[in-house]
């Protein structure tokens, strides 16, 4: 007999906003965690990385991504390109270039054998290292955002249209559509909730929306500004949200937090 | 003893050695020393060991330390555990003394000539040494075989004269072209080893002149064609196997056997003295041979060869076999030559030799019969398309080529174009570009003749569809249309497709001889039916569509080939290979259809496409994933080679089209509607999309019921089910003219100019003018058409956006690429299915998977099924598009 598992925490959302960091790089163009949770990265439009505390990235290349051990580097851009870079043997030119996409990659992301692109020529490609095999989804219109759930067996991808798709990795059929929020020009993020039972999407006005990953059903808006949301992300195990929006990164946490900013502390 | 004896009297005696010490009285004489105890002391005054083979052999170990009770010190101890890494290796110098390295032990330090550079004359000493050990050796005579297999040293200095050109059997000098010399060697003196460099024997040339024929000249006997042949068996060096029947029989007659070749008519070889009356199969026996099943006398075979049968002097003469050593191969030996010689009269080249082998004779064939009123001139004319342009060139050539040229032009007085009959009359030649006929109407006269042709076209049409009942829906366009419209389209243009001298399939005979009679028939204004038999028979129906389409194409880009420009380029002598260009093999492709089951939200199988991809080795490597292909060197996805400039490479469909109609749809819209202030950014995506597909499901469900409608008299699922059913789908009239502005409108890359660069630049932009004004009227007729059946069923809420599209085109067919591109991935309209996006085929395959009620899932699998029908077809359409 093994221990009782524990209950499984009620599924919470960020729903208080306990900080706002100012990055001072002008726009901020993404924002993200690192694998724990414990720093955050932003890429201002200044084409500056900053590595905050809190909770963590790049510039005209648009998305970043380290793989899990963190010994390569992919990068997409807007000229359609993939881009695979070698950390440990630093050389100059990347490990291997995939140009399959027809227009700017908007959004990458990569499991532990797999890379997933989103492009703006409206397809989700999946690159399956084990496999060897290449997948690629039309989604229509230009793909914004993409990532893995948690369990690694759907893909979410965020488009221009204003919807969110949930897509079976292994067969490419859609699981879910969530709509709501606005999105038709800017690059925006989607993310999944740290327990994969909610799907998230910055919005262009000013707020971050919440879906029931399983209903689809709106769940939460939150209001994080006036101007674009660019870019959230979610922790890797606390309902905790950055969202990057005018130049600054807010931190959302649960509303059961004890003491507002107890765990984190500013960094600058 | 005898000296003492005689001692004191005799003073002339001489005296031997050196006296012993007279004995004292009394004593007694001395012991020997014994053996063992007789010492000797080296320069250094270091006793020498008498040494056995036990002790050492020479002086052994530390001053003869080995064996005495000190032992035996190495140079140096080194504890191991330390210095571990720089342990010294020990060479055989370290274990010896100083005397062994001076210069007259055994290992000398001092500069000696090398075996390599030493001079091939042999001491002499060294050679008896080696004589004697050779008649003492177990197997006696082996040494000197050896040297005599061995191969030859060439001192230093003739090689070194070698490099600068010089060459045995010539003087050092310029080179001189000399008569061989065929000397029959000394027979009493035997030659083994090397020969001395011919220089010395030049004086016994002459008298051997006489001997040879007159007739026959020799290639210089320096030159050596040693033919080095590979080895390929197993045996022996220089070994050549037993031939049974010149081992036998074969070599009687010649004067010697030779123990490597089987047939050795070469005087003086290797073991020159074994005589051939004695008839010794020494030759293949050798040593040790063995006696072969074959050889009838086997009493001699283990005789011992001494050296007293060989010479030991070395004679001041060339072997006189030319190969210095070489046991060259049999080819070269001069059995054939002597045949060859007797053969061949005339001055052999410096460098060559003859043939071993004469080739095969050629076989001669017959001329032909002439005809009888064959007149061997030959007139050269050049084939020179009629043209305006090229009349100057013309005329130069038929100037050139004499009176030929205009009695041609005489006989086929019938063929004259109007530039031609011109020049007979001696008329000027109009400037500019040669202007259409239609330019010297009025406005309102071209109108009315274009509404005329248009009337005539559309009753052509009516009588031609309900003949042809095509059996396969798959072709991508309406033959009969597209000829038609090709034709009238290219018009007079096409006069000239065929006879230019200007091939678009030059790289394929074949296809461009279909080609041009292709277009020849085409002039001559028959059917397409007919057309068709032109087009390769082996070819799938889909092929031979493709292809017709390729030729029409071709003929309206090559039509002007016999331009100006044509002229001033020639074909590229060398096939570049540049013209091949990598393509994936797969192409994600087939938007529409995937654009469609993106509107129906059939996520899946219909959108997905799965290539096969090869991740480089260390990316595998860095994620910790075995590579898929290992044995694959590919990364990325697999390549193919293509055609850089086919045709097909830069056909677009017809979407381009599609997005100018819907980017003025769209923008009509957006002026009605409240416009948002938005940035254009290529984000940019229509926002509506709502709307548009509420519009789509209404269409959908009018599709259903219309299917239905249709389902109960059997209409033949084919292409063109005829003017009923043209009429029961008014929208089709109009998708088929849309679909044919299409085709003339969009533009072709500039790739494709590119490709074919040739054709004149200003022909073109007439003829497309022309077929714009052409094409205008025809809008509006079926414009009317359609508005006119506006109230029908049929016509749902999209084909109303078409017209307002066809409407709106003439203002908005110039927008630029980029635009069309930025809507490329929108759709317009109802073009549903995934696997027909050309043409006519839109709108009943709409209806076919409609026409299954079942929701969603069940009519994607019937669509899944249906699209695994026609993957091939799309496999052919992948190319065509993405290429």
């Amino acid at each position: 007999m093994a221990f009782p598992r524990p209950r499984p925490a009620r599924p919470e959302l960020p729903r208080k906003h306990v900080r706002t960091i100012e990055c001072g790089q002008g726009a901020v163009r993404a924002v993200r965690f690192n694998v724990d949770g414990n720093y955050c990265l932003t890429c201002g439009s200044d084409k500056t990385l900053k590595l905050t505390h809190p909770m963590c990235l790049l510039q005209k290349v648009n998305c970043v991504q380290f793989n899990e051990e963190a010994t390569i580097i992919v990068s997409g851009s807007i000229d359609s390109t993939v881009r695979c870079w070698d950390c440990r043997s630093r050389r100059p030119d990347p490990v291997q270039v995939l140009d399959e996409a027809k227009d700017g990659i908007s959004s990458l992301k990569l499991s532990a054998s797999e890379i997933l692109t989103g492009s703006v020529d409206g397809r989700v490609r999946r690159y399956d290292l084990r496999a060897g095999q290449l997948y690629s989804d039309y989604v229509g219109s230009p793909i914004t955002s993409v990532c893995f759930s948690k369990d690694g067996q759907c893909v979410l991808a965020a488009s221009l249209d204003s919807t969110l798709r949930l897509l079976d990795k292994e067969t490419g059929e859609m699981l879910g559509e969530y709509t709501g929020h606005r999105s038709t020009s800017y690059r925006l993020d989607c993310v999944l909730s740290e327990q994969d039972t909610h799907v998230g999407s910055a919005s262009e006005d000013g707020n971050v929306y919440f879906w029931d990953l399983v209903e689809g059903s709106l769940a939460l808006t939150l209001p994080v500004g006036r101007g674009v949301v660019q870019s959230i992300a979610f922790h890797p195990t606390l309902p905790c949200l950055l969202a990057a929006t005018e130049g600054c990164v807010q931190l959302w946490r649960e509303d059961t937090l004890p003491a507002p900013g107890g765990v984190l502390s500013t960094p600058e | 003893m005898a000296a003492d004896s005689s001692d004191g009297e005799e003073e002339d005696l001489v005296n031997y050695g050196t006296a012993l010490q007279p004995l004292q009285e009394g004593e007694r004489i001395k012991k020997p020393v014994p053996l063992q105890e007789q010492t000797v002391k080296d320069a250094k005054g270091r006793y020498q060991r008498f040494h056995g083979a036990f002790t050492g052999g020479f002086s052994a170990g530390y001053f003869n330390t080995v064996g005495t009770k000190e032992g035996w010190t190495p140079s140096a101890f080194i504890s191991s555990r330390q210095k571990r890494a720089d342990r010294t290796v020990l060479g055989p110098e370290d274990f010896m003394d100083e005397e062994d390295l001076s210069e007259f032990g055994i290992a000398p330090k001092d500069i000696t000539t090398t075996d390599d550079f030493a001079s091939k004359a042999k001491d002499r000493i060294k050679e008896k040494a080696r004589q004697i050990a050779g008649v003492v050796a177990a197997i006696p005579g082996t040494s000197a075989l050896d040297d005599l297999i061995g191969p030859s040293k060439i001192t230093i200095g003739v090689e070194l004269l070698r490099k600068m050109g010089w060459k045995e059997g010539q003087g050092v000098g310029p080179r001189v072209k000399r008569k061989p010399r065929r000397q029959k060697p000394d027979p009493e003196v035997k030659i083994y080893g090397c020969a001395l460099p011919p220089g010395l024997s030049e004086g016994s040339e002459d008298e051997e002149d006489e001997y040879q024929p007159e007739n026959v000249t020799f290639a210089p006997k320096d030159v050596m064609p040693v033919d080095l042949t590979p080895k390929e068996n197993v045996h022996g060096l220089g070994y050549k196997g037993l031939d049974p029947s010149q081992a036998l029989f074969g070599a009687s007659g010649r004067e010697h056997l030779n123990l490597f070749a089987a047939d050795s008519e070469d005087p003086s070889n290797l073991i020159g003295d074994v005589r051939n009356n004695r008839r010794r199969k020494l030759g293949i026996t050798g040593q040790a041979f063995g006696v072969g099943a074959l050889e009838e006398e086997d009493d001699d075979i283990y005789a011992t060869e001494t050296l007293s049968k060989y010479d030991t002097v070395l004679k001041d003469e060339e072997p006189g076999d030319g190969l210095y050593g070489w046991t060259a191969p049999k080819e070269y030996r001069s059995k054939k030559r002597s045949e060859t010689e007797v053969k061949y009269i005339g001055k052999i080249l410096d460098g060559f030799s003859l043939a071993s082998k004469p080739s095969a004779p050629n076989k001669i064939y017959l001329p032909p019969d002439l005809p009888r009123n064959y007149r061997p001139v030959h007139y050269f004319r050049p084939v020179i398309a009629a043209g305006n342009e090229n009349y100057h060139l013309q005329k130069v050539l038929e100037e050139s080529t004499g009176k030929l040229g205009s009695d041609a032009t005489q006989q086929s007085r019938h063929a004259l174009n109007a530039s031609q009959r011109r020049e007979q009359l001696g008329e000027t030649v109009l400037k500019g570009p040669a202007p259409s006929v239609l330019e010297y109407l009025s406005e309102k006269d071209r109108e009315r003749l274009k509404e005329v042709k248009q009337a005539s076209e559309q009753q052509m049409k009516a009588k031609m569809l309900p003949q042809q009942p095509r059996n396969s829906r798959f072709q991508p366009a309406s033959p009969d249309d597209a000829s038609h419209k090709w034709q009238m389209l290219l018009g007079g243009q096409l006069a000239n497709a065929g006879s230019s001298d200007f091939k678009p399939f030059a790289r394929d005979p074949e296809k461009q001889r279909r080609y041009e009679s292709f277009v020849k028939s085409l002039k001559q204004g028959e059917k397409v039916d007919t057309l068709e038999r032109y087009l390769d028979p082996n070819m799938t129906e889909w092929e031979r569509g493709r292809e017709q389409e390729e030729f029409f194409r071709a003929a309206m880009f090559y039509k002007s080939s016999n331009s100006a420009l044509a002229s001033r380029f020639t074909r590229a002598k060398y096939e570049d290979d540049a013209d091949k260009v990598e393509v994936p093999r797969d192409q994600e492709n087939d938007i529409d259809d995937k654009e469609s089951a993106v509107k129906m939200k059939m996520f899946g199988k219909l959108t997905r496409d799965k290539f096969e991809w090869h991740p480089e080795k260390l990316l595998c490597k860095r994620f910790n994933v075995p590579d898929p292909y290992p044995e694959s060197s590919i990364v990325g996805l697999p390549k193919v080679k293509r055609d850089k400039y086919s045709v097909f490479n830069f056909l677009t469909l017809s979407e381009p089209t599609t997005s100018v109609t819907q980017d003025t749809n769209e923008r009509k819209q957006e002026n009605n509607s409240v416009s948002k202030p938005k940035k254009p950014s290529r984000w940019d995506i229509s926002d509506k999309e709502k709307e548009k597909k509420d519009s789509i499901s209404e269409f959908i469900s009018l599709a259903r019921s219309k299917a239905d409608l249709l389902q109960k008299p059997p209409v033949p699922t084919t292409e063109e089910s005829g003017t009923k059913a043209a009429e029961t789908l008014p929208s089709e009239a109009d998708n088929e003219n849309k679909d044919q502005e299409q085709e003339e409108e969009s533009r072709p890359s500039m790739d494709l100019f590119k490709a074919i660069f040739v054709s004149s630049s200003d022909e073109k932009s007439s003829s497309e003018e022309e077929s714009d004004e052409e094409q205008q009227p025809s809008t509006s007729v079926v414009d009317s058409e359609t508005t006119g059946q506006a109230g029908l069923p049929g016509s749902s809420s999209s084909n109303i956006q078409d017209s307002v599209a066809v409407k709106a085109e003439p203002g908005v067919s110039s927008l630029p690429a980029s635009k069309q591109e930025q809507n490329n991935a929108e759709e317009f309209g109802p073009k549903l299915p995934p696997s027909f996006s050309s043409g006519s085929t839109w709108q009943q395959e709409t209806v076919v998977p409609a026409s299954s009620p079942g929701p969603g899932r069940k009519e994607k699998h019937k669509k899944s099924r249906e699209k695994h029908k026609t993957k091939r077809d799309h496999k052919h359409k992948k190319e065509k598009v993405l290429n």
